[in-house]
């Protein structure tokens, strides 16, 4: 079972957000840069699946050098290898086109990544490079459960969950419940160090969409604190002045 | 300025932020053309479709497509652009949309952007403003190519009935086997309940509720509010409450008009998932709660005793 999985590098969960630059930046000052959760849940089950079933996990990013650390962390975790396609990930549309270039070249089973990045929010990545290379996308994917060539899966749906079930190859787009997280161990950290790390330039040029300016939503209010001993008040300001019952 | 707007539906209801992407659409003053799919919708709902603005209303009512299959949906979709000549594509925001749109987006070669907020600005460049790191900030995107896609948050845009009435034809695109390459065998969905997505208000309960057995209250005021339940990470965690009911950062992103928070401390990554709400109510007995900080109205107390009260308050206030 040879599986691809796409990591994105993005703030720490935590993170203030702040921009720069006139609000066409974002501020990295400060942050502290993770594999996306979303992306950590796919690679976690890439890591028991290959445990399950054999086989190898490369790990993919799109980005410039500085996400190297979170590539090697991937690469802790229980990747293989890992491809870096030296670009600025500037939009879906752009990083679809490289996962899809790289996915043509390697005879994947499957393609997981999370089911949206954290910092775009685009959920767009997985639908796109299935596609692109004509094979089906299942997003958000909740577990995922291989016999031979045949895969099962759940699928949240609004209200629920679908039961899913298809041959290799696909993409998948997943979330929790599909896996732990896993945290590197010693063992796993310096055998990352060695592990092939290739770069490669973008395949293909081309974006759909273009950033023209950040901004932080307007600050909040002061809290209005209303006595545990008087609900009544507090009914009266959501229907007079929330305006919600 | 010909615009499709691909519209779910639930239960043979046309889902509610379905009928908001119809309305954006409407205002961005196309000629609005709905698609529907499955031929479980009732045929009422559709036409009805022209209240909130649409002039026309395509109908595969195939039975295949009664459950949400990605890949045939994107391909009857990609389909009735191009036979509208549609240059522009409105939907919800949703589980099934988002993954659909981003197929549509490479058959028909069109720019993408999700979790829209605002209506366009197409006074230059076709601009939008979209929500990033999930709620805590918006970013304005051009959409460079000539087919445009926009997924649009819920509750963005408030409802507008026009009494208007649109008609409803058969739309017939046809399918392959590729297309249903991932069968669906089975669908587990509560029915009869408020779709958390798609709520006006959302009550949530956290750890303060000490177990899984006291949801009743929690239900009791959701019922009376006319609300969905929803629930923090670590209660969906332990099992006390199933995964698609976790509100935050990796769960649901909500954005309803009231937010009621109950024993729930108010984590980062839980605020992710709110912090798009017009409202938040926090009900917590530790005042040094982070919530308290995001919330518009808080009450410090003890839930077991203030939850109930409440709700007895709201239904005597009614």
């Amino acid at each position: 079972m040879k599986i691809l999985v796409c990591i994105t590098h993005v703030p720490d969960t935590t993170s203030r957000i702040a921009f720069t630059e006139n609000n066409t930046k974002f501020d990295s000052n400060g942050i502290q840069y993770i594999i996306g959760p979303y992306d950590d849940y796919a690679l976690a089950r890439a890591v028991e699946l290959k445990e399950e079933t054999g086989g190898s996990i490369t790990v993919l990013n799109v980005g410039t050098q500085e996400t190297e650390p979170t590539i090697r962390k991937a690469l802790a975790i229980g990747a293989d290898e890992a491809i870096r396609v030296n670009a600025e990930p500037v939009d879906s549309f752009f990083v679809a086109k490289q996962i899809a270039a790289v996915a043509g070249e390697g005879q994947y089973d499957m393609i997981l990544m999370g089911r949206e990045s954290i910092d775009f929010n685009g959920g767009m990545v997985h639908g796109m490079v299935g596609e692109l290379l004509g094979i089906p996308s299942l997003s958000p994917v909740m577990t995922l459960e291989l016999d031979g060539n045949q895969a099962t899966m759940t699928r949240e749906i609004e209200g629920g969950k679908e039961t899913l079930q298809l041959n290799t190859p696909f993409v998948a787009g997943c979330q929790e419940p599909i896996a732990e997280w896993k945290i590197p161990n010693m063992r796993g950290i310096m055998s990352a160090r060695t592990k092939p790390l290739n770069v490669i330039e973008p395949a293909e040029d081309g974006t759909a969409t273009k950033l023209e300016k950040f901004e932080l939503p307007p600050a909040k209010g002061d809290v209005k604190m209303i006595d545990a001993d008087n609900v009544g008040e507090l009914v009266q300001l959501l229907k007079n002045e929330a305006k919600v019952l | 300025m010909a615009i499709l707007v691909f519209v779910e539906s639930a239960e043979g209801k046309i889902k509610k932020s379905s009928l908001e992407a119809v309305g954006f659409a409407a205002a961005m003053e196309g000629d609005v053309t709905a698609i529907a799919l499955g031929s479980e919708v009732d045929e009422s709902e559709l036409s009805s479709l022209g209240n909130y603005g649409a002039s026309k209303v395509l109908h595969q009512s195939d039975e295949r497509l009664n459950k949400g299959v990605i890949q045939a949906y994107s391909s009857v979709i990609a389909a009735a652009m191009e036979s509208e000549n549609a240059d522009i594509l409105v939907l919800a925001n949703s589980a099934l949309g988002n993954p659909v749109s981003a197929r549509v987006a490479i058959k028909t070669d069109a720019s993408l952007v999700s979790n829209v907020t605002e209506l366009p600005d197409t006074s230059g460049e076709f601009t939008v403003k979209r929500s990033i790191y999930t709620g805590k900030a918006f970013a304005t995107v051009s959409l460079t190519k000539t087919r445009k896609i926009l997924a649009i948050k819920k509750n963005a845009i408030e409802l507008k009935e026009t009494g208007g009435s649109a008609s409803v034809e058969s739309f017939d695109s046809p399918l392959n086997d590729a297309d249903f390459a991932a069968s669906i065998t089975s669908t587990d969905k509560t029915t009869g309940e408020i779709l958390l997505p798609e709520a006006e208000i959302v009550v949530s309960g956290g750890r303060g509720l000490k177990g899984p057995e006291n949801w009743g209250m929690i239900e009791d005021l959701a019922k009376e509010l006319g609300a969905a339940t929803g629930c923090s990470k670590p209660v969906s965690d332990m099992g006390w409450r199933p995964h698609h009911e976790h509100v935050g950062q990796t769960g649901v992103k909500v954005s309803p008009q009231l937010y009621v928070a109950i024993g729930i401390s108010g984590a980062i990554q839980h605020l992710a998932g709110v912090n798009s709400s017009k409202n938040i109510l926090v009900i917590n007995k530790d005042p040094e709660a982070p919530f308290f900080k995001a919330a518009d109205y808080g009450i410090v107390g003890d839930a077991f005793e203030v939850v109930p009260k409440l709700t007895e308050a709201i239904k005597a206030a009614k």
